[in-house]
């Protein structure tokens, strides 16, 4: 109703209605592209939360990993700290899939307007050459009144809901537009395993540093042969254990 | 008559209907009395579920006007207080 007076103020002041059937529907089309530039914003942020959940899920998959390798190392200190980061990751996550959810149905919305006003822009457009061929000073005033009601009632609605969809829209933007920073600072590496990534670097240390126990390990035994094994046999028991090793190729080189 | 749902279109609804909407919209009046949020969230998901229920879909390409505005869903209630008549958000038809 707010909406019929003003279409009736605006038709007062013109004095072909004619041309505020033209005028109007300029509006109508205006209003238009607002809605489906509304409709491609809210898409766009829709793409942006999506692509945000999506990394931090593989950051919370790779902290599960690591407290995995953790744990089969015995280090349930550390597969803890990966844990309890990945629970904090997992809140910011739930946080942005609500958000995605939100604006889904924002999108939706908006989309669903966007025909609602489509078809009465082309109801509109019709009844607007209607009357201007069939034009009478006498029947334009109601006939034009007519036509406005229906579409600046429209008009106004759609507005209004463009409006709430940028509004929450914008606040959303400004959340996704935190995490980015904080997806482009490396923070959340620091957080999930950065700095260089220090669980990691624990677990890299550890499997080197039980490589090289390996290592070690292996090369004791070799050297355990060296001494008790089987070589002193053939030398026929020269038996200084450890120096064997080396003076064995050294005769092998004299000989050949 | 019709009716709009903000955000959402147009609506025609019998005047059988919008007696049996009349009880809830006071539902929903006594909750924005009361300040109830809870209250006034249930009322107002109640009453235009009813509308949509009872009431048929105008078509699109229609160019007729509302005779009244129901808020939409996610409305807050300082909204809803301000669209508000001395009838409700429904005019008493009888």
């Amino acid at each position: 109703m707010i909406f019929k007076s003003k279409a009736n103020k605006a038709l007062d002041s013109v004095e072909d209605p004619r041309e505020t059937l033209d005028y109007s529907y300029q509006k109508q089309l205006e209003l238009l592209q607002k809605v489906r530039r509304g409709v491609a914003d809210v898409a766009t942020s829709r793409k942006r939360v999506e692509l945000q959940i999506q990394q931090l899920e593989q950051q919370s998959d790779k902290l599960h990993n690591q407290s995995r390798a953790a744990l089969g190392q015995g280090r349930e200190d550390l597969a803890r700290e990966a844990l309890t980061r990945r629970s904090g990751l997992q809140s910011q996550i739930d946080g942005l899939k609500q958000q995605h959810e939100q604006l889904q149905g924002e999108e939706q919305k908006l989309t669903l307007a966007a025909q609602r006003l489509q078809a009465k822009v082309d109801a509109f457009r019709t009844r607007k050459e209607t009357i201007k061929a069939t034009y009478t000073a006498a029947q334009a005033q109601t006939q034009i009144s007519e036509a406005f009601s229906g579409i600046s009632e429209e008009m106004g609605d759609v507005g209004m809901a463009v409006q709430r969809a940028e509004d929450k829209t914008a606040e959303m933007q400004a959340r996704a537009g935190a995490v980015d920073e904080l997806l482009a600072s490396g923070a959340l590496d620091d957080v999930t395993g950065s700095s260089k990534d220090d669980i990691q670097s624990e677990l890299d240390r550890m499997a080197s540093t039980s490589g090289v126990e390996l290592e070690l390990e292996q090369m004791k035994q070799e050297l355990g042969q060296g001494s008790g094994g089987s070589t002193p046999q053939i030398e026929g028991g020269s038996a200084s254990g450890g120096q064997n090793n080396q003076v064995q190729p050294y005769r092998q080189g004299e000989g050949a | 008559m019709i009716v709009r749902i903000m955000g959402e279109g147009q609506i025609d609804l019998s005047e059988a209907d919008m007696e049996l909407l009349n009880d809830v919209d006071r539902t929903l009046e006594q909750a924005i009395e009361s300040g109830s949020e809870e209250t006034f969230r249930a009322a107002l998901r109640d009453l235009l579920t009813k509308v949509r229920e009872h009431g048929k879909a105008l078509p699109l390409d229609s160019l007729e006007p509302s005779q009244f505005i129901l808020p939409h869903e996610d409305a807050t209630m300082e909204e809803v207080r301000a669209m508000l008549g001395d009838e409700g958000l429904i005019p008493d038809v009888s």
